[in-house]
């Protein structure tokens, strides 16, 4: 289980507050714009260190931990994979980031396209894909690196509507037994994917609901929000 | 709208003038240059002998200025600490450096009775030279280590933050991180940056003028500038400045485009941040690098400033009066470089798609360099009058054309966006002409402004070339002075005479540039 437990964070003038813990499956992270959705993700994934307060997985306090050492991958808006490196060679660092990947390591790397159904894109350059294909070898590459703990931020805001329900229905079938953290500016989102949403406005971070009692009564912030 | 020509009105037209002027001029003076060449001469190899040192200092200055600036920027783009926006301001200011100051001061450090060989000497080892090619590319690293700096360390910082969080999160190391993150950047910025400043290095008169010279270390410049004073062989300088063309002409306007992007006065204060590089062994490196650096750069100016700041009140009648000249000189190309380039970046925009030839125009001078320029200049005037009479204008004029692509690369894009954000509701309320001038263009564009008069006034101030050449003795420009006191072992005076330079020309590029800041506030 993740939990933040009385994590405060400030940077020049912006403070998140969070003491929340996050069930496994698919959460949802809704709320404005500039209200602390990436900040979360990013205290989470190590990015950033809290003030106070500690960042739990499984009781063990990830804060002295690198972002690399801390078992949470991440999908970006951009910049997912590296453009001069081929799809295979991109996916295949998520087994062996500081070396060459072993013929083993290869192997797995396009076992894993092939469940993201990108069989024969392997030697092509990013720059040569679509964006749902880009998504989709970035996906392989969380596969392959097996963390626990996935975040998502706004990664598929890029794609068409058809294209990014096709992609969460993809993460949602790929990954399940992951804890994952998807932050979205589309409510249909959320409801097709995910299990329970957190609000986050004006830097608090309110705990998990589950999707359906989310839309149905919302709270006052989260009416005006979404209308 | 931008794309869309539009009336051009007197500004645009005066510009339009001027953009034409300049390759006028600078095909009159090769004009005069071919005339007065006599091919059937041919070089001797004497002037071979030239034209290769020329070529290998320029390689061995471009290899390892880069190649010494990759460490330093590479330290300064993951490292935060107190002084590193002092750091990265202190390495635009070898750009406005008079050459001369820097020299003095490198020989202070590196010289015959310099800090170098007088540790040298207590270890019991042979003394080293600063002139001949060490002194000339000793110099050249020492002012293009910053620039080159620069240019990388933009590379660096170009790189997204993502790409560097994505290999944090997926535990890359240091050497991973430079393969697939640094590895690709540097391939693409270096080899722009190494030509940069291999061109810089072909036509940087003054430090072959005070370093080098003899058989072995005498460049195509420096012996144009020989083969006018001394030897009054118009002819071979003339075919000489042919040759020193076509050298620039083939790999200067190619440079200027690589460095295109690079905005110098853009902020790098920045650093991303890195977790591969939270190591102790890297963490000293980079501390290592970056200390060595800085002292490379401060204790020459540091020696100068030493030795020279308590002569100031004592320079003799004759350094003021040169210090007067000098001002009038920059005074007057700092006026001139102003009124081109904003004219010529009002007619670049309103004649849109159709105005690029217009910044091109200002680009040619950079092919010439300005001592070809002048040694036309010199063939042109010498048959109507006393060439060292005209030695005061003909500086401020070619100190103005080289200044003028730096000035269009900063007026024209942000004259651009002004025309873009507000032309239409300058249109709607018919500002035109002078009003518009006034109302609009004039404060929107101050900070450029200010950057380019700051920029034209310190390296007109600090200039040591054409007026070389046309030089009357008793009309020195003070650049000019110190170099003469330096070869007359006035080394006193020498000294306080480059503080006052070194004050005056960072004096004239902060009193534009930050007055223009100010107004702007």
């Amino acid at each position: 289980m993740l939990r933040l437990e009385g994590v405060e964070f400030a940077r020049g003038g912006f403070r998140l507050a969070a003491d929340i813990s996050v069930p496994s499956g698919i959460t949802a992270v809704i709320g404005p714009s500039g209200g602390g959705k990436s900040t979360l993700l990013s205290l989470i994934a190590g990015f950033e260190v809290p003030d106070r307060g500690r960042v739990l997985w499984d009781r063990r306090d990830l804060g002295p931990l690198a972002p690399g050492a801390r078992l949470v991958a991440v999908l970006f808006q951009d910049n997912n994979l590296f453009p001069h490196l081929d799809v295979l060679a991109n996916v295949a660092l998520g087994l062996a980031p500081r070396t060459r990947p072993t013929s083993e390591d290869v192997s797995r790397a396009r076992a894993a396209l092939e469940r993201v159904g990108l069989t024969g894109f392997e030697d092509r350059r990013p720059g040569a894909l679509s964006g749902g294909q880009q998504s989709r070898a970035a996906l392989a590459r969380v596969l392959l690196t097996d963390r626990p703990v996935v975040l998502m931020d706004e990664a598929f805001s890029a794609l068409g509507p058809a294209l990014r329900g096709e992609m969460l229905d993809l993460v949602r079938d790929l990954l399940p037994d992951a804890t994952i953290l998807m932050v979205t500016h589309d409510p249909d989102d959320a409801l097709r994917v995910a299990q329970q949403v957190i609000f986050v406005e004006e830097g608090r971070v309110a705990p998990p609901v589950p999707t359906k009692a989310f839309f149905d009564a919302p709270s006052e912030a989260v009416r005006r929000y979404l209308e | 709208m931008a794309d869309r020509a539009q009336p051009l009105g007197p500004g645009g037209w005066a510009g339009v003038a001027g953009a034409a002027a300049i390759p006028v001029l600078i095909l009159a003076c090769t004009g005069a240059l071919v005339w007065r060449a006599e091919p059937g001469s041919g070089l001797s190899p004497s002037d071979w002998a030239a034209i290769r040192f020329t070529l290998w200092q320029a390689v061995l200055s471009a290899v390892l200025s880069v190649g010494l600036a990759i460490p330093v920027a590479r330290a300064l783009s993951r490292r935060r600490f107190v002084g590193r926006g002092a750091l990265v301001t202190l390495l635009g200011a070898p750009f406005l450096l008079p050459v001369i100051v820097a020299v003095f001061g490198l020989i202070a450090i590196f010289g015959r009775n310099g800090l170098l060989n007088g540790a040298l000497a207590l270890a019991g080892l042979p003394a080293v030279s600063v002139y001949g090619l060490h002194g000339v590319v000793l110099a050249h690293v020492f002012f293009n280590i910053p620039l080159a700096t620069r240019l990388i360390l933009q590379g660096w910082q170009e790189i997204p933050a993502e790409r560097f969080r994505l290999a944090a999160t997926l535990d890359m190391d240091a050497g991973a991180v430079a393969r697939h993150l640094e590895r690709p950047m540097l391939l693409s910025v270096v080899p722009g940056a190494a030509v940069v400043v291999f061109v810089l290095c072909l036509t940087s008169f003054a430090v072959a003028l005070t370093l080098g010279g003899g058989p072995r270390a005498t460049t195509v410049e420096l012996a144009i500038y020989q083969a006018v004073r001394f030897e009054f062989d118009l002819s071979r300088a003339a075919l000489l400045s042919l040759v020193q063309l076509g050298l620039t002409v083939t790999v200067a306007l190619l440079a200027f485009r690589s460095v295109g992007s690079t905005d110098l006065a853009a902020g790098l204060d920045r650093p991303a941040d890195r977790w591969e590089a939270r190591t102790r062994i890297l963490r000293a490196q980079d501390a290592g690098v970056i200390l060595v650096a800085t002292l490379f750069l401060i204790l020459p100016i540091g020696a100068v400033i030493l030795r020279g700041v308590m002569e100031v009140p004592s320079l003799p009648q004759s350094v003021w009066t040169s210090a007067l000249r000098s001002l009038a000189v920059a005074g007057a190309s700092t006026v001139l470089v102003t009124a081109l380039a904003l004219t010529m970046a009002v007619a670049a925009v309103r004649l849109g798609a159709r105005g690029g030839w217009i910044e091109a125009a200002g680009l040619t001078a950079i092919a010439a360099s300005p001592l070809v320029i002048g040694t036309g200049l010199f063939l042109l005037v010498f048959p109507f009058a006393n060439p060292e009479r005209l030695a005061l204008p003909v500086t401020a004029l070619v100190n103005a054309i080289s200044t003028l692509p730096f000035a269009l690369r900063a007026l024209i894009p942000a004259l651009r966006r002004v025309e873009a954000d507000f032309g239409r509701l300058a249109d709607s309320l018919d500002l035109q002409g002078w009003s518009r001038m006034r109302v609009l263009i004039l404060p929107r564009l101050s900070r450029p402004l200010g950057f380019s008069a700051g920029l034209a006034a310190a390296l007109s101030m600090g200039d040591l070339g054409v007026v070389a050449l046309f030089a009357d003795p008793e009309a020195a420009t003070l650049p000019l002075q110190v170099y003469r006191l330096m070869g007359s072992y006035r080394m006193d005076e020498a000294a306080g005479a480059s503080v006052l330079l070194l004050g005056l020309s960072f004096a004239a590029f902060w009193a534009f540039d930050r007055g223009a800041r100010r107004a702007e506030a």
